[in-house]
């Protein structure tokens, strides 16, 4: 079943957004908000977090990560910008769950972020580090790159192909990679996932939570859409 | 923040998961006075179980609402005694309960007997294969208690966790198509089997079809409405697949806050609180009794709280680390070999295959019950030949399909790329149309995997931390190839249209960054020697005889099978020695 992701008008807009206006102006301006104005939804999301200009990268970042394109909905046109803005002011953002005693020191990936870090300081210093790598490696700044040069770049932090400190390249791209997912697949009431969209592009039923009469109908489809816990009236 | 002593008590209780709520249940029926502390809070089904704020992946998965606060106290880890360790800052490979209930409340629900004969490994298998079979870096151990001894403890802790499953002998009479290597039963299942999902029966009968010997996996999820001994009630489960890492919603997952506690409530000499975290155990001068425990209240009161027993319950590990920071026991020494605390550390050596099917084929993963599912036990325990193997142990293969969420994701085909449009669609055409089974094998106890208490980290309260030195060793590594060969067979005959298989390779280390299990034992390992062991067969501390420690501690050497039934009937069978010896005439059980 075809399902046409909704919000790609927005997408659409925000694109050729990022391609026409000029850097100068970029940098003043949350790409999501020009997208949520652009579909007449609320008007634009107002970081408490991020900096306009971070979040600007954010955005753009997100946007490579999970595009908008036949399968169904982008990252942008589900808020996922907006879930890890909010993520950064809970116990999460502030590291609050991670044990954070020092010494930090240097192990090898298996035993995980050892950096010290809490996310917000992943992002935001992760952020300005990429910002200089990037502008230094590729004479570019991020925000003004076309789709195709941001997968470049991306796949170059992936492959910790783009020196960065103190936050390593691959670093970054994992909390970024992390909280997309996260933010496209959660429950809307944390604020991404714009309705269920995610969900009913996999044919996920979120929250119903009840399969008493569907475990052995073996093979089929199940029927119902989503629900999420805002819908449930928690 | 004051110092303050408690008035006495019978017996005091460290930790309240599953061991902890057993044991005072058994020591209330038996007249004592019991106080139980839990360092986490208070937990039950309502607010943490509740619908719909419980079926939320982000909260509860990622955010590990339930779990263990690293920030608070964590363990150190590292590869080999040569190496400096460092802190498991975020959780990921193992995921460690806290507060009412323990990992018992967010627990999956698999839920079985040990096989006799690996209660008696090192010598069934120096009988089968001769002396010099097993590796020498290999300490697997006997655990001076039979199968036999320990039934009626397995039945009773059945009926107690409502558990649902198909006995195959009962009595030495075939009774149906249980699982053919079971032991023999005193009783069926006090609950039929649940339901299967389609990914089991496709399994199952692949399995069957290959020449193996497929079976419903035993669940502590109620396949039906029941009251237990204790008068505690269940529902039956809706496969609702929010749990593990959940607190179940529907009273259908057997948990200490379902099965004991209510039954606890109404016991006037019983005392749960929570938010009591221990620091020590207490010992006389002679620091052969326990004089009680010392622990930090949540307004940060140092508390003594003075008993005539004490039981120790804090979870696998964890007991080899209050020991350690109560002195209590010679602490493991790997150039040596000698000392018990900390030693035979063993975890769980899982491996995977996904298969994936047709878009028209719809195994819907998203419906699930944590204990619920087909396995096999061809190639566990001892229930093949080993001898041109070259390895110990083995490994029950399964699909226990417990509920795929949308963040978690299913597994992906080989090769598709991590994000970007590539990915999107490989999630898209694979979400509902993938089977996943698990080879879920035994860690063999190995001399160099050990526990003791880190010289640089400290926790929230200045404690240093526990230290775990561990690696997948040879052994693992043979076990692994040999298992997962063996399982392929069956995800063949499935006729998938791709296959991912995922096993440890030669020299792979042990990665902290991925969900293994939580099945983690020894550290405080039981045995007929005070040599070679830190409690005797009852439980009981050989240097501190009113000490008793519970929990997959005791294990001498990791399972194929999940834990808990086995710490469930441990429980009750220490239990059974205190009431019935120990409380007499109190005093070691064994003589050293
Ligand atoms: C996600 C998940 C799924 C699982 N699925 C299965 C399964 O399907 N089958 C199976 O057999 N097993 C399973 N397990 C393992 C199972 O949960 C444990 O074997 C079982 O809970 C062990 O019981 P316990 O009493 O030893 O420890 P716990 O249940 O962990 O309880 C120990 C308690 O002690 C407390 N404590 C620790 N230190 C202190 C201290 N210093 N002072 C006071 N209190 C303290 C802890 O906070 C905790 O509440 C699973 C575990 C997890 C995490
Ligand atoms: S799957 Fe069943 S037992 Fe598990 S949480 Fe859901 S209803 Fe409870």
């Amino acid at each position: 079943m075809p399902i046409s992701p909704p919000g790609s008008s927005r997408r659409a807009f925000l694109l050729k957004t990022v391609a026409m206006i000029p850097a100068m102006t970029l940098a003043g301006t949350a790409l999501a908000g020009l997208a949520q104005a652009a579909d007449g939804g609320p008007s634009g999301y107002a970081p408490s977090f991020f900096t306009a200009d971070e979040f600007a990268f954010v955005t753009a970042f997100v946007d490579r990560l999970i595009p908008a394109d036949e399968e169904g909905p982008g990252a942008v046109e589900l808020d996922v910008p907006n879930f890890i803005d909010l993520q950064m002011n809970t116990t999460y953002g502030h590291g609050g769950l991670w044990y954070m005693h020092p010494p930090f020191r240097q192990a090898p990936a298996t035993f995980g972020n050892q950096l010290g870090l809490p996310p917000r300081e992943i992002y935001r210093q992760g952020i300005a580090a990429a910002e200089t790598a990037i502008q230094a490696k590729y004479g570019k700044r991020f925000t003004d790159m076309t789709a195709g040069e941001r997968d470049t770049v991306i796949t170059a932090m992936q492959k910790k192909a783009l020196a960065m400190a103190p936050v390593p390249a691959s670093m970054l791209f994992g909390q970024f990679l992390t909280n997309t997912k996260e933010g496209y697949f959660s429950d809307p009431i944390h604020g991404g996932n714009r309705g269920m969209a995610a969900w009913k592009m996999i044919g996920y039923p979120g929250a119903r939570a009840d399969f008493t009469d569907w475990v052995d109908r073996y093979g089929a489809k199940y029927p119902f859409g989503p629900v999420s816990i805002t819908d449930l009236g928690a | 923040m004051r110092d303050i002593t408690m008035k006495h008590t019978d017996a005091v209780i460290i930790g309240f998961g599953w061991t902890g709520a057993i044991m005072a249940k058994e020591l209330t029926e038996a007249g004592l006075k019991v106080v139980a502390l839990e360092r986490g809070p208070n937990r039950d089904t309502y607010p943490e179980g509740a619908y719909p704020s419980s079926i939320d992946e982000l909260t509860h998965n990622s955010r590990s609402e339930l779990f263990q606060r690293l920030a608070k106290t964590t363990l150190s880890i590292r590869y080999t005694a040569n190496d400096e360790a460092v802190p498991y800052r975020q959780l990921a490979a193992f995921l460690p309960g806290t507060g009412v209930g323990g990992a018992g409340l967010h627990w999956s629900g698999c839920h079985w007997r040990i096989t006799p004969e690996e209660l008696r490994l090192r010598s069934r298998y120096e009988e089968r294969y001769g002396k010099n079979f097993i590796p020498e870096d290999i300490t697997i151990q006997d655990w001076g208690v039979t199968y036999e001894e320990l039934e009626p403890h397995f039945t009773f802790a059945e009926k107690v966790f409502g558990t649902s499953g198909q006995a195959y002998k009962v009595n030495g009479e075939i009774v149906g198509a249980g699982n053919p290597f079971d032991a023999d039963r005193s009783t069926p299942f006090p609950l039929p089997p649940m339901k299967n999902t389609y990914s089991a029966t496709l399994f199952g009968k692949a399995a069957a079809e290959v020449g193996y010997h497929p079976f419903d996996i035993p669940s502590a999820n109620a396949s039906q409405a029941y009251t237990n001994p204790y008068g505690c009630q269940m529902g039956p489960c809706t496969f609702c697949g929010f749990c593990s890492g959940y607190a179940c919603y529907n009273y259908s997952k057997a948990s200490p806050n379902v099965n004991i506690l209510p039954a606890l409530r109404q016991v006037p000499h019983f005392e749960l609180r929570a938010e009591c975290d221990v620091v020590q155990i207490l010992t006389d001068s002679t620091g052969k009794k326990a004089t009680g425990v010392l622990y930090v209240d949540a307004a940060g009161n140092r508390v003594t709280q003075p008993a005539d027993l004490v039981i120790l319950g804090t979870f696998a590990y964890n007991n080899a680390y209050m020991l350690l920071l109560s002195k209590i026991g010679t602490p493991y020494d790997p150039s040596t070999g000698e000392g018990v605390i900390g030693k035979n550390f063993a975890y769980q050596n899982e491996n995977s295959i996904a298969t994936f099917f047709d878009d028209k084929t719809y195994t819907n993963p998203f419906i699930g019950a944590g204990g619920n599912g087909v396995a096999v036990d061809d190639f566990n325990s001892d229930h093949f030949d080993h001898g041109p193997l070259g390895f110990v142990g083995g490994a029950p293969f399964w699909v226990n399909q417990a509920g795929t969420k949308a963040i978690g994701g299913g597994p992906l085909p080989d090769g598709t790329p991590e994000w970007g449009s590539g990915w999107k669609k490989a999630v898209k055409e694979n979400f509902t149309h993938v089977v996943s089974m698990n080879a879920h094998g035994t860690n063999m106890s190995n001399r160099a995997n050990f526990l003791d208490l880190d010289p640089t980290y400290k926790d929230y309260l200045g404690r240093p931390l526990l230290r775990l030195t561990f690696d997948w060793h040879d052994n693992d590594y043979k076990m692994a190839a040999f298992t997962v060969d063996k399982m392929k067979k069956i995800a063949e005959a499935m006729n998938p249209k791709a296959m991912k298989v995922s096993v440890k390779k030669p020299g792979q280390h042990f990665d902290m960054t991925h969900y293994q299990t939580t099945h983690m034992g020894g550290g405080v390992i039981m045995g007929d020697n005070p040599k070679t062991s830190a409690v005797n067969r009852y439980l009981q501390s050989w240097d501190v005889s009113n000490l008793f420690v519970v929990g997959s501690s005791a294990f001498p050497q990791g399972l194929g099978y999940n834990p808990t039934g086995t710490v469930a009937a441990l429980t009750y069978w220490s239990a059974k020695a205190i009431r019935e010896t120990y409380l007499k005439n109190p005093g070691p059980l064994v003589q050293a």
